[in-house]
C-alpha cells in the first residue's frame, strides 16, 4: 500500500540526500558485546552510523542487524571486510545496489492547534499515516514506508509544530529466495 | 578425591595441559587466585613476571619463536589493563596469544567492585576475539574456541575474562574437540582462477620482485618463496617482520626493504615492473607515499586476510589463502621469463650501495651488531626492541632461518625486546637467544631481569646504550633543526651494576677493541642470563632512510649535508 509521493518540496526545508546512503545487513551471533564490536569497526574509521536495527533472526541463536550509514565507498569497503572478520559476524552485505524491499516506521508527535488539524489529516491521509493519539493539545501519527517517503512526510509536518520524532531505522529484505 | 566435580579453574588447567601448554606467563591477584591455586598441582610451569606487560611480551616471544600459542594469566582490573599494550603488539603482528584475566564475581560486574574493570570493553579494539565467561560450564568450549581462533587463519590475541565465582564454581562440562563458529572461516588454498591470473602476470614480468612479510614466516612459506624466486629468477626483499622467512643470505635476496631497508632493496622496489606481496600488508613503513609506490608495476597480493586487499593498495590479482599452500599451488603454473638484465642490475645496486658505517669515531652500534652477526654465524634468535638499534640489527643481523627474528613491528612497542627474548628462550632452550635493546626501551620492562635470573634463563641481553631515545633524536636532528625535546635519558643507571644487583652476569663494551672479546665471553655464559652493555657514541643516525610519507625514490642513502623538509608522514 504505497502512498503517493508528494509532488512538491516544502519551501526552506532541504530533504536529506539519500544517494550516498548505504544499507548493510549483518547476520550475527546473538551474544553480549556483538553490537559494540560492530560499532567499533565504524567508529575507528570515523564513520557515522545513521540508523541501526537489531532483531532476532528466524532460527537459531542469531540476530539480524540492518545498518544505514553514509561516507566514501573505499572506507565502506574496508568496513564491510572488517565486519566480516569479526568472529561473531556470520555475514555482512551491502545491499545498496540489490533488489530489496526496504521500509521504516516513524512516530510523529505534533502540537497542532485544532484549526490546523484538517490540513494535517489531509497530509496524513496522502501518506497512509494513521492517527495513534488525538488529544486536545497534541496528536500522534504513525507512518511507514521508504526512508525517503518518511523524510518527505516529516518535512511537510514540520511547520505545524513537530514536538517529537521517533524513527525505527530502516529494515530491509532481499526479494525472492535469495538470502538477505 | 575421586568423583569430585572439578572447579572451573581446575577444568581450565586440565584443558591447558591437554593442549600441551608448557608455560604460563603471569602475575597473580585476588580475582585469579582460584586459577593460580589449580596450577599448584599442575605440570604446567608458571613463570611469575614482575609486570603484566612483561608477561604478554614473554608469551609473544615464546609464540613467535615456536609457532605455538603463548599463554598469559593475570588478575582483574589493573592486572588486566597492564596487558593492553601486549595485546596491541600481538594483534598488530599477528601473534597467537591466549590471555586469561581474572574478574570480579559475576554479581559485582558493573558495580565498581575492588579491582573491577570492564576488561572485555577496554580490550575490544586490541584483540582478535574475546570472551567474558558467565558460567563455569562454558569454560571447556570457550577455551577450545579461544585456542582455535588465536592460532588459525591470521593468528592473534584472544582474551578470556573469567569471574572468580566462575573459576571457583563446579564445572562438569566435558572437553570439546571441535568448534562451532559459523562466522569464522580459515582460508587455505586459493581459487584456481586467481592462481592462473597471477601466473600469467608473473610470466609477463621483465623485472619481477617478491616482497615477503610476516605471513610467510607464520605459514613457514620460506622454501616455497625460494623455489618461486629461483624458478622466476626474481629477487626477494622482505619487510622487518618478514626477516628469516627466506634466508636473507640467499643470492637472490636483497634484504630488508622500506624506511630503513637496504638501498639496493629499495632500488629494486622503485624499478620493478611486478611486485608480489607474500603475507605482507603494504605498511606505510614499506610504501612511503602510497600514490607513488610502484605506480607502474603490476601488483599481486597473497594474504590469508582478505580485508588486506584494497586496504592500502589495489592489487591486479589477489590470492586469498595460506602463503605456503598458495605458493606451492602457484609454482607449477609459472613460466619463467628472461630476467638476466634485471638480476644484473640488482647486483650492480648491491655493489654500489652496500650497508656501511664509519669505522672511526668511537664505538658504534652497527659495529657491535655486525660482529654479533658474524660471531653467531647468523644462527642466533634475535629479539629486537624498538628504535635505532632495532633498525641497525635488522640491517646487519641477516636472518637465515625462520622464526629467528622477533620484534615489535606494527605497534612499535618499546619494552618488547627483553621479555620477548626470555619467552623465546623458554620455547627454544637449545637456541642462542639475544635480545637487542636500547637503553630507553629496556628500562620499560627491565624488571624482568628478576624473572630471567630466578629461572636461570640463558637469554642474552645486549643493551645499545647511547643515553638517548635515539630514533626521535635522529628525527629532531634531521628535520627539526636539532631542537632536542624529550629525548635525553639523563639519569640512566649503570646497567652493569643494575644487572649485578639481580645476580646476573654483566659485561661492558666501551671500545671497538672490546667487542669480539666481550661478545664471545657472553656467548660462552650459559648458566643463566647475561647482560652486555655497549656504551656507544651518543649521536649516530640510521641510514638509508626514507622520510615518513615520502616516496621510496626520496631515499637518503648517506648523511645529508643540508637541512631536510619535515616529513609529511605521521610517525
Amino acid at each position: 500500500m504505497a502512498a503517493p509521493e508528494p509532488t512538491h518540496e516544502p519551501a526552506g526545508i532541504a530533504r536529506r540526500r539519500r544517494s550516498d546512503v548505504h544499507t548493510i545487513s549483518l547476520y550475527v551471533n546473538n551474544k553480549p558485546g556483538v553490537l559494540v564490536r560492530v560499532a567499533l569497526v565504524f567508529s575507528r574509521r570515523g564513520y557515522n552510523i545513521e540508523s541501526l536495527v537489531v532483531s532476532p533472526a528466524a532460527e537459531g541463536d542469531f540476530s539480524r542487524m540492518t545498518i544505514t550509514c553514509s561516507g566514501d565507498p573505499a572506507t565502506l569497503e574496508q568496513i564491510i571486510k572488517q565486519l566480516h572478520k569479526l568472529v561473531d559476524v556470520v555475514h555482512a552485505t551491502d545491499h545498496t545496489e540489490h533488489d530489496a524491499y526496504e521500509t521504516e516506521i516513524a512516530l510523529v508527535k505534533l502540537q497542532a492547534s485544532l484549526h490546523e488539524r484538517t490540513e494535517i489529516l489531509q497530509v496524513a491521509e496522502n501518506f497512509g499515516a494513521k492517527v495513534t493519539d488525538y488529544g486536545s493539545e497534541s496528536m500522534m501519527l504513525r507512518v511507514y514506508g521508504s526512508s525517503e517517503k518518511l523524510d518527505a512526510f516529516i518535512a511537510l509536518l514540520r511547520p505545524y509544530g513537530l514536538r517529537e520524532l521517533v524513527r525505527s531505522g530502516k529494515i530491509l529484505m532481499v526479494r525472492g529466495l535469495q538470502e538477505t | 578425591m575421586a568423583g569430585r566435580i572439578p572447579t572451573g579453574a581446575e577444568k581450565l588447567v586440565q584443558f591447558l595441559e591437554r593442549e600441551g601448554v608448557e608455560y604460563i606467563f603471569g602475575l597473580s591477584g585476588g580475582a585469579a587466585i582460584p586459577i593460580f591455586d589449580a596450577l599448584v598441582d599442575s605440570k604446567i610451569k608458571l613463570i611469575l613476571v614482575r609486570h603484566e606487560q612483561g608477561a604478554t611480551h614473554m608469551a609473544d616471544g615464546y609464540a613467535r619463536a615456536t609457532g605455538r600459542p603463548g599463554v598469559v594469566l593475570v588478575t582483574s582490573g589493573p592486572g588486566a589493563t597492564n596487558t593492553v599494550t601486549g595485546l596491541l603488539t600481538a594483534l598488530m603482528d599477528s601473534a597467537p596469544l591466549v590471555v586469561i584475566t581474572g574478574q570480579t564475581n559475576t554479581g559485582n560486574l558493573g558495580k565498581d567492585a575492588f579491582q573491577e574493570a570492564d576488561v572485555t570493553g577496554i580490550t575490544y579494539p586490541v584483540v582478535k576475539h574475546s570472551y567474558l565467561v558467565k558460567r563455569s560450564a562454558d569454560i571447556p568450549r570457550v577455551l577450545r574456541e579461544a585456542f582455535h581462533i588465536a592460532t588459525t587463519g591470521r593468528p592473534g590475541p584472544v582474551l578470556v575474562d573469567i569471574p572468580k565465582d566462575v573459576s571457583s564454581g563446579p564445572c562438569d562440562a566435558p572437553f570439546v574437540d571441535s568448534v562451532d563458529l559459523p562466522g569464522y572461516v580459515v582460508p587455505g588454498h586459493a581459487e584456481r582462477a586467481s592462481l592462473e591470473a597471477a601466473a600469467e602476470l608473473l610470466g609477463q614480468a621483465q623485472r619481477p620482485l617478491l616482497y615477503v612479510g610476516h605471513g610467510a614466516v607464520i605459514s613457514a612459506a620460506g622454501k616455497a618463496v625460494i623455489q618461486l624466486a629461483e624458478k622466476l629468477r626474481a629477487p626477494i626483499v622482505n619487510t622487518l617482520l618478514g626477516k628469516g622467512a627466506a634466508d636473507e643470505t640467499h643470492p637472490l635476496h636483497l634484504g630488508m626493504m622500506g624506511m630503513h631497508g637496504t638501498a639496493y632493496a629499495n632500488k629494486a622496489v622503485i624499478h620493478c615492473d611486478l611486485i608480489m606481496a607474500i603475507g605482507a600488508r603494504w605498511d606505510d613503513r614499506v610504501t612511503g607515499k602510497v600514490d607513488e609506490f610502484c605506480a607502474k608495476a603490476k601488483k599481486i597480493h597473497l594474504d590469508i586476510d582478505p580485508a588486506e586487499f584494497n586496504k592500502v593498495i589495489r592489487p591486479d590479482v589477489s590470492l586469498v589463502g595460506d602463503a605456503r599452500l598458495v605458493l606451492e599451488d602457484l609454482i607449477p603454473l609459472v613460466e619463467p621469463t628472461d630476467t638476466t638484465a634485471w638480476l644484473k642490475q640488482c647486483d650492480a645496486w648491491r655493489r654500489q650501495y652496500p650497508l656501511k658505517y664509519p669505522k672511526r669515531g668511537g664505538l658504534r652500534a652497527q659495529h657491535v651488531l655486525d660482529r654479533l652477526h658474524h660471531l653467531t654465524e647468523g644462527r642466533a634468535v634475535i629479539t629486537a626492541d624498538v628504535g635505532q638499534h632495532q633498525m641497525w640489527a635488522a640491517q646487519f643481523c641477516k636472518t637465515t632461518a625462520n622464526r629467528h627474528w622477533i620484534t615489535s613491528g606494527g605497534a612499535g612497542t618499546m619494552g618488547f625486546g627483553w621479555p620477548a627474548a626470555i619467552g623465546a628462550k623458554f620455547g627454544r632452550p637449545e637456541a642462542e637467544v639475544w635480545a637487542v635493546v636500547g637503553d630507553g626501551g629496556f628500562q620499560m620492562t627491565m624488571a624482568e631481569l628478576a624473572t630471567a635470573a630466578v629461572h636461570k634463563v640463558a637469554a642474552k641481553c645486549l643493551i645499545i646504550n647511547n643515553n638517548y631515545l635515539g630514533m626521535v633524536r635522529q628525527w629532531q636532528e634531521l628535520f627539526y633543526e636539532n631542537r632536542l625535546s624529550g629525548v635525553d635519558l639523563e639519569g640512566n643507571p649503570d646497567f652493569v651494576k643494575l644487572a649485578e644487583a639481580y645476580g646476573i652476569k654483566a659485561l661492558r663494551i666501551s671500545r671497538p677493541g672490546d667487542v669480539d672479546r666481550k661478545l664471545k665471553e657472553a656467548r660462552a655464559h650459559d648458566a643463566g642470563p647475561v647482560v652486555v652493555v655497549a656504551e656507544v657514541i651518543k649521536e649516530d643516525n640510521v641510514f638509508p632512510m626514507i622520510p615518513a610519507g615520502a616516496p621510496v625514490s626520496h631515499m637518503i642513502v648517506d648523511p645529508p649535508k643540508h637541512r631536510l623538509e619535515k616529513p609529511v608522514g605521521s610517525t
